[in-house]
């Protein structure tokens, strides 16, 4: 048994338990004790990582482990590692460990499912099998919409269902892509990188049939990273969420999507991603700067987060369709500083949202004198994502936008220059939504009468804050990590321009 | 003659018995309709669960003619059976409870006995070498159910579905007839092996195919010949919509597989009824779909999903009836696998669909509003079930589609699969609409809180076990792709 696959088996364990339990105390306890067990779990893993590497352990990917499953169709369960999956697993961690406080209060119903869907996000980023990482993938789509169908607000059937149906419209295009890669590869191995390197008995996928396959695939994933025009479920669907599945959603899930696009479509796909990553650019391009300026004019506190996502998760494919390393590592970096940023501001937000019961910008202001803990987070939270230095967006965007703009050729420059746009553009946005709700003066009475954060909802959001001024402060060590996953990817889709 | 073929067919005989013992012991003991009878008693129960595990256990890897080739045997074909007989046994358990009414209790034995008449028709056509066989096992297998449709005959809708079942079984029993005749003129053969070797594609042959194929597209009830079965699905006892939509659709499926495997993959033929089924599986898939969005009786609505899960099980049909470039059977291998699950999954819904249809007459979907607040157990089930039809991991249906869109794929059908693709999208928005009913929308009236009868306990544990299990253990798929191979 392989260690990696702990990290499927403890939300198996935590899944039983919630079903044999009963109480409020003792399902949160199994929640703290499952979520501390995984975050342990994904920190033991990062050092330990970190130290192999250190000793010399050069393989693609680490600790690698592989079952027969079904064996006609070639079909294995296989895990194993690289500093992409590792820095994932961290990030999906932390988050699940914080969304667990931030839902101190739900029911058993909502748990299971949350549970379910973290076992989804842990279970795809240890697959290295095509079939696994794409089982893992939908298993992680489907609780979203009893989640955010029940325990949601407003809209929140309109939303669920929006949502899971464009999620699964996006995975019907993916699992033609995978047939096509699977077959198109000579149909012996579903494992991704044996398909890269053309080991056990894989050949190399022919250009024309790549130049199908590579947009099914990479609009499949690029569904969930908020891809333009697929994006439209995002706002919706986060707005609508509760708190926690927000957070997991925003800082995790629309991770797969990047995390996809760039390790099945861009890695063994390469010809066809140097042939059509123009067309790509643009729809990403599109992406980060309409994002930003659609936040500009929203009123919804969750609105505004969540057309900032579809900006800051655009960057993440831009930046991976740059295809060189700097690019790429500030990528990943830039999905680990969303993440964490995103699911900080989910988090205040649903806190806020708990005692003022409007999200509408226009209803607060002056929120800073009475309830400055969350406030001052929510400040932190802004400036983070309009790349403060020492804070982790700047180390992610100055990353991306420095690799970028290494191409030579005026048609990326161009779009690096749009996309440099967005920043200013986040700058509006994020400071007019700290100006008019938390300084000023309080016009509301009622919210006068509201208090500030309690212990519990405390302790996520200064875990939080410490991760993100952790990247912000030690970036080379997120981006030591980062690189060793991202530069044999960039280095394999390189070598087939030439 | 050598009556030790007789042993051959040891799984038409051993049915043939329990029938005979059933109708026996009804015929000794049940005509007290106070007492009920030994009905009453899981006797037929127990007699077909023995029969199935009989059946199954010394899993026979021969394959072996009798009768000079009117029967023909695959192991492939034991594995189907038991599939049947698993279906047929839910249904007996699903039955429990409405065969206790007051007005069931004197017709309980023809229940059973008719039932497995059918069943029997079902093991003669699928291990039929031969068209007369075949017709006679196909006959078997309809005329009897129509029996079972209009079963509750003092019920209106009851009475009209047998009517519309048995008018246009007839209609397509005579077009299959005629269609196999033609087949006949222009081969000269009825044995499926030499109308394999003889057949020369003509117009004569291409008609008589033709009308075979629809024939068995009423069977399986693909779009066009799907017209009969909202009505028929609604109007009949809830435990024979469930044997309908499976047993009898599963079957049906597997033989068109079967008959075309032996008698028409040689010469050009194949492709003619390539580009047939190509828009026969868009057409029942996609119509299938949109008609069932705009339901709001749960059997209607089921059987519009039946129809469109008739469309992926006949994907299998493409590919499935030649060994596929890996040396595996892996279109036959992935459709006899997708029916497995199909039949926990769309049993466990119809076990779920019944209960609360004996415990509180409601149907419509509207009615199951709030039923996760009343019966929380009963709303989960039915929602794995429902996930499972919709192809959601990690329960089995996930893996099943997978499966069977790979075969397609492999066979070189990407568009088609592509569409089919597009199309789960849609069913599991209807799925989800059922989802919603149960978890989200809130009713004035939910249905009572009620506890299920043992029969139906034993029903959804049995499917609760398939969807959970079937996919996960790699080795049900594993094994039955070996057994694919000694068959095809």
């Amino acid at each position: 048994m392989n260690f990696l696959s702990i990290f499927v088996l403890i939300p198996l364990v935590m899944l039983l338990a919630l079903w044999l339990v009963k109480g409020q105390n003792a399902i949160r306890a199994v929640m703290a004790v499952g979520s501390t067990a995984l975050l342990g779990l994904a920190v033991y893993l990062t050092v330990i990582f970190l130290s192999d590497r250190a000793a010399g352990a050069d393989a693609p990917m680490l600790y690698t482990a592989s079952f027969d499953w079904f064996t006609p169709l070639h079909i294995k369960y296989s895990v194993g590692v690289d500093g992409i999956s590792v820095a994932m697993l961290l990030l999906s961690g932390v988050i699940v460990f914080t969304g667990t406080f931030v839902s101190w209060d739900m029911c058993k119903e909502y748990f299971l499912w949350f549970t379910l869907l973290s076992l989804g996000v842990f279970g795809f980023f240890i697959s290295v099998d095509m079939f696994t990482m794409f089982m893992f993938y939908e298993v992680a789509l489907i609780p979203m919409y009893l989640l955010i169908g029940v325990w949601g607000t407003g809209k929140k059937e309109y939303s669920a269902m929006k949502l899971t149906l464009m999620l699964m419209g996006g995975s019907a295009f993916l699992m033609c892509g995978i047939f096509g890669i699977f077959y198109g590869s000579g149909g012996q191995t579903m494992n991704i990188i044996e398909i890269a390197t053309q080991t056990g008995g894989a050949t190399a996928i022919a250009l024309p049939e790549q130049l199908v396959w590579f947009p099914m695939t990479f609009v499949g994933f690029g569904v969930l990273g908020a891809l333009f025009p697929f994006h439209t479920w995002s706002p919706d669907g986060h707005a609508s969420a509760p708190t926690a599945v927000s957070m997991l959603h925003a800082g995790v899930l629309m991770k797969l999507g990047g995390y996809g696009c760039f390790r099945i479509a861009m890695y063994l796909m390469p010809e066809a991603a140097h042939e059509l990553a123009w067309i790509f650019l643009i729809l990403t391009g599109i992406s980060v700067v309409y994002g930003a300026f659609s936040a500009c004019v929203q009123t919804d506190l969750k609105y505004i987060n969540a057309y900032s996502s579809v900006s800051h998760c655009g960057l993440v494919l831009f930046a991976l369709l740059m295809m060189n390393e700097t690019a790429g590592t500030g990528a990943i970096i830039q999905m680990l500083s969303h993440g964490l940023m995103t699911a900080l501001f989910f988090a205040l937000i649903g806190m806020i949202y708990g005692r003022t019961h409007t999200r509408d910008i226009r209803e607060m202001s002056g929120l800073m004198r009475i309830m400055p803990f969350l406030a001052v987070g929510y400040v932190i939270a802004g400036l983070g994502n309009l790349g403060l230095p020492g804070l982790s967006g700047f180390v992610a965007e100055m990353t991306i936008f420095v690799g970028s703009f290494q191409h030579e050729d005026t048609f990326h420059r161009v779009f690096t220059i749009l996309a440099c746009s967005s920043i200013v553009t986040t700058a509006v946005y994020i400071l007019r939504m700290i100006g008019k709700i938390l300084y000023g003066k309080c016009t509301n009475e009622h919210h006068l009468a509201l208090t500030d954060a309690t212990a519990v909802e405390r302790f996520p959001v200064i875990v939080l804050i410490c991760c993100i001024a952790a990247i912000g402060l030690a970036p080379f060590f997120v981006s030591g990590l980062v690189n060793d996953g991202v530069v044999p990817i960039v280095k394999h889709i390189l070598a087939a321009a030439v | 003659m050598d009556y030790s073929q007789f042993l051959y067919m040891h799984e038409e005989m051993s049915l043939l018995g329990v029938i005979l013992l059933l109708f026996v012991t009804d015929l000794l003991f049940c005509k007290d309709s106070k007492r009920g009878g030994i009905y009453n008693s899981p006797l037929p129960v127990i007699l077909l669960g023995v029969m199935t595990v009989f059946n199954a256990l010394p899993l026979s890897d021969v394959q072996f003619e009798a009768f000079g080739g009117m029967y023909q045997h695959t192991p492939m074909d034991t594995i189907v059976k038991t599939t049947l007989n698993v279906g047929t046994l839910i249904t007996f358990l699903l039955a429990h409870k409405w065969l206790a009414r007051p007005e069931n209790l004197v017709k309980q034995g023809e229940f059973y006995v008719v039932t497995l008449f059918t069943l029997l028709g079902m093991y003669f056509m699928i291990s039929s070498g031969h068209f007369l066989m075949f017709f006679i096992g196909l006959e078997l297998a309809s005329i009897p159910m129509v029996a079972l449709v209009s079963f509750d005959k003092y019920r209106y809708e009851s009475a009209e579905a047998g009517a519309k079942y048995i008018l246009l079984a007839l209609f397509s029993s005579a077009l299959l007839l005629y269609g196999v005749s033609l087949i006949y003129a222009t081969t000269g053969s009825l044995y499926f092996n030499q109308i394999g070797i003889a057949n020369t594609p003509s117009l004569l042959l291409l008609c008589g195919l033709a009308m075979f194929l629809a024939g068995m597209g009423f069977k399986i009830s693909l779009v066009p010949f799907h017209l009969w079965t909202a009505d028929t699905y609604e109007g009949a006892p809830t435990a024979v919509t469930a044997y309908l939509s499976v047993v009898s659709k599963g079957s049906a499926a597997f033989v068109l597989l079967v008959v075309l495997a032996k008698a028409f993959t040689i010469g050009g033929i194949k492709m003619d009824w390539e580009i047939a089924f190509f828009w026969i599986i868009i057409a029942s898939i996609t119509l299938a779909n949109l008609f069932a969005i705009r339901q709001s009786n749960l059997k209607r609505f089921m059987a519009y999903s039946a129809i469109s899960q008739a469309g992926y099980l006949v994907l299998g049909i493409m590919g499935g009836t030649e060994l596929a470039n890996d040396g595996t059977a892996q279109g036959m291998t992935a459709m006899v696998y997708y029916l497995l699950v199909y039949l926990a999954a769309n049993m466990g819904a119809f076990a779920v669909i019944n209960v609360v249809e004996q415990n509180s007459g409601k149907l419509g979907i509207k009615d199951y509003n709030g039923l996760y607040q009343t019966n929380p157990r009963l709303a989960f089930l039915m929602t794995l079930c429902l996930f499972s039809l919709a192809g959601i991991p990690p329960f089995a249906g996930f893996f099943s589609k997978f499966f069977i869109f790979m075969a397609a794929f492999n066979a070189g059908f990407k568009v088609l699969v592509f569409i089919a693709l597009v199309n789960t999208i849609i069913s599991l928005y209807y799925y989800l609409l059922i989802v919603k009913a149960m978890y989200i929308s809130e009713s004035d009236k939910p249905i009572a809180t009620f506890r299920s009868d043992g029969y139906t306990r034993v029903a959804l544990a049995l499917c609760t076990a398939g969807v959970l299990l079937l996919g996960i253990a790699g080795w049900v798929y594993n094994y039955l792709t070996e057994i694919g191979m000694q068959s095809l």
